[in-house]
């Protein structure tokens, strides 16, 4: 209810919403949208007409042009929705639920631990985290699969800081005492009374970070070492844009769409979580609301 | 004070002895025979068959343990030799030596425009909370943090080389790489812009800043919308301050209390969040370097994380987190001056 009255206030944080379900429908209907043929090994691969180098303009055939190797644009933009949640969401969950471990291990056990625990976390925020995703999915191989691990390895650092300090801040408040003073455990009272308090700043960072995500997945691609050829991927598509943005004399716009419709679909898929997760920060976090 | 900067100097070679150890593991995974191609010296070797092989790998040691392989590594490490990198085929070194100047002038370049953007933009929407200007401004940076590099440097490629020919890829012209080359051009520092200034050519100068601005107006674009953030939170938490509220009370014009008593101390959290940025921006650099076809230490970073060049791996990994580590100690050096209540702690 509150968080309906608060989208009808902020028109903007209500586009997100929107974008965002739209999103999920194109994910849900992806069979309907752009139907796999039946010889496709798996709805990934993307279809081609062809191999002929030149992209070719959006059609009726090809409703949003095809790529160079003539890989059709409208399916990859479209099964690429479902590439995109699934790198997104399997990415952030899985590093929600490592820095929710680690953190809640160095706040509640302190000293040693605490001190080696956070130590690992400085070094791996020392890492320059493209460059460490690049060499580790390069190492694993192509797919969804090498790309998620890669990401997660180095990404997971930022909930453990924040399950940790929240946990300390959360600790010391009279509630806990008071759940303390009637014989809570340690552990009850952590995963009972403490994280589920701890687990909002966790969600806006969440949100936020499943669009940054996305980013990294199709940057990782587009740098060469993300999805194999013809894979259904908004990164891969962009990579292809890249020899032919450039156009020829006299008609520099001539290939445009091989850019426009899979920079559009990373750039609004971005932009929901990024808007979602705005408004979620100012619902959650009472110094913002006003 | 001091102190405390030597223990944060001493937190430098931990870090660095685990980054280098973690990258290390992940090297090993490889085959002997893959990680020969680090070692070998031309490509020449896999013509002499498995023989030639194994006794290559047999006379760099990559049957060794672990360790021993390692130790080795650190061994040449402590001695300024940090391998030999297949992509460029040179030492480590001297490719990390010699790009380094572009990127630092890419950086310093677009960091500039970036920090007084954001201090201005953020100060803005902090003074005109929940009014036009505060909602464009985060309307901007809300975009700014969707916007994909690639996408943004790909459509500057198209507008400013393709249609308008104003902003060309790479690091200079044909013509200006020729002169930069001949023995009259002196390389004082590796970056072309201070170089050209130092040897008076003008040409040159010029030449370098248009191959420059397509680069530097993508890196501030994308960077400029953190900081703007924690500018205009800064400004608000400052505005609303006793202090402030006396400043007003006693009649001061607005903008003497807005531009003078507040922004001032606001601007304490944007230097904190600066240096970390700087470092994140030297590390940064790898698809907006890529795109333009600048030839700096991102664009190799992501050629040899792609070959998987291990020994050139190791080596941007370690001087980035120098770099990281360096920023904060200076940042947290610097704080001082800026805030003398922190000397007094």
């Amino acid at each position: 209810m509150k968080a309906l009255r608060y989208l009808a206030r902020n028109p903007v944080s209500l586009l997100g919403v929107v974008i965002l379900l739209a999103f999920v429908l194109v994910a849900v209907f992806a069979p309907m949208l752009a139907p796999p043929q039946s010889f496709q090994l798996s709805p990934y691969d993307t279809p081609r007409a062809g191999f002929l180098a030149t992209p070719m303009p959006p059609s009726r055939d090809a409703l949003f042009g095809t790529t160079q190797g003539q890989y059709d644009i409208f399916y990859g933009v479209v099964w690429g929705t479902r590439t995109a949640f699934k790198i997104g969401l399997g990415v952030v969950a899985i590093s929600v639920l490592i820095g929710t471990v680690v953190g809640a291990v160095a706040a509640y056990y302190g000293g040693l631990a605490e001190e080696i625990l956070m130590r690992i976390v400085d070094v791996f925020m020392a890492v320059p985290f493209l460059i460490a995703a690049m060499v580790l999915t390069a190492l694993l191989g192509k797919g969804i699969w090498p790309i998620t691990i890669a990401l997660t390895t180095f990404g997971w650092m930022s909930y453990a800081r924040i399950v940790r300090s929240e946990i300390l801040r959360i600790r010391e408040m009279d509630y806990i005492h008071a759940a303390r003073s009637y014989g809570a455990s340690d552990l009850r009272l952590i995963v009972l009374h403490i994280l589920p308090n701890a687990m909002f700043p966790v969600l806006v960072l969440a949100t936020m970070a499943t669009g940054s995500m996305v980013l990294s997945a199709s940057a990782l691609s587009f740098l060469g070492v993300g999805t194999e050829e013809g894979y259904a991927d908004w990164g891969q598509f962009i990579a292809y844009s890249r020899n032919w943005i450039v156009g020829q004399p006299g008609n520099p716009f001539q290939f445009w769409y091989t850019l426009a419709f899979p920079g559009a679909a990373v750039f609004l898929f971005v932009l929901s979580w990024n808007l979602v997760g705005d408004a979620l920060r100012d619902m959650l976090d009472p110094r913002h609301s006003h | 004070m001091l102190t405390y900067a030597l223990r944060r100097l001493m937190m430098l070679p931990i870090v660095l002895f685990a980054l280098s150890l973690m990258i290390f593991a992940l090297q090993m995974s490889l085959s002997p025979t893959q990680r020969l191609a680090a070692y070998a010296p031309s490509p020449d070797y896999l013509k002499g068959g498995q023989e030639s092989i194994r006794r290559m790998i047999e006379q760099y040691g990559l049957n060794d343990p672990f360790y021993i392989q390692y130790g080795r590594w650190i061994g040449g490490v402590l001695t300024g030799n940090l391998g030999w990198s297949e992509t460029a085929r040179q030492p480590v070194s001297t490719a990390l030596m010699s790009l380094f100047p572009a990127t630092v002038e890419l950086v310093v370049l677009a960091f500039i425009p970036c920090l007084l953007i954001a201090i201005f933009l953020g100060s803005r929407a902090g003074i005109h909370l929940n009014r036009w200007p505060d909602h464009l401004i985060r309307i901007f940076t809300i975009l700014g943090w969707s916007f994909p590099v690639y996408v943004f440097g790909l459509l500057m490629l198209l507008v400013f080389y393709s249609a308008l020919d104003w902003f060309p890829p790479g690091r200079l012209s044909q013509w200006a790489q020729t002169t930069v080359s001949s023995g009259d051009f002196v390389r004082y520092t590796g970056a072309n812009t201070v170089d050209a200034l130092l040897n008076g050519n003008l040409a040159i100068f010029w030449d370098s800043l248009r191959h420059l601005a397509a680069p530097v107006i993508t890196l501030t674009y994308v960077n400029v919308a953190s900081m703007t953030r924690v500018m205009r939170t800064s400004m608000l938490e400052t505005l609303r301050q006793d202090y402030v509220r006396t400043a007003r009370a006693k009649g001061l014009p607005r903008r003497v209390v807005e531009l003078k008593h507040a922004r001032r101390n606001a601007l304490l959290p944007v230097a904190t969040i600066a240096g970390m940025e700087l470092a994140v921006m030297m590390g940064g650099v790898v698809i907006t370097e890529t795109i333009f076809d600048y030839a700096g230490l991102g664009q190799f970073a992501a050629k040899t994380a792609a070959n998987l060049d291990f020994p050139a791996v190791l080596g941007f990994g370690l001087y980035f987190a120098v770099v990281l580590v360096l920023m904060n100690l200076i940042v947290d050096l610097i704080y001082p001056l800026l805030d003398p209540r922190v000397k007094t702690q």
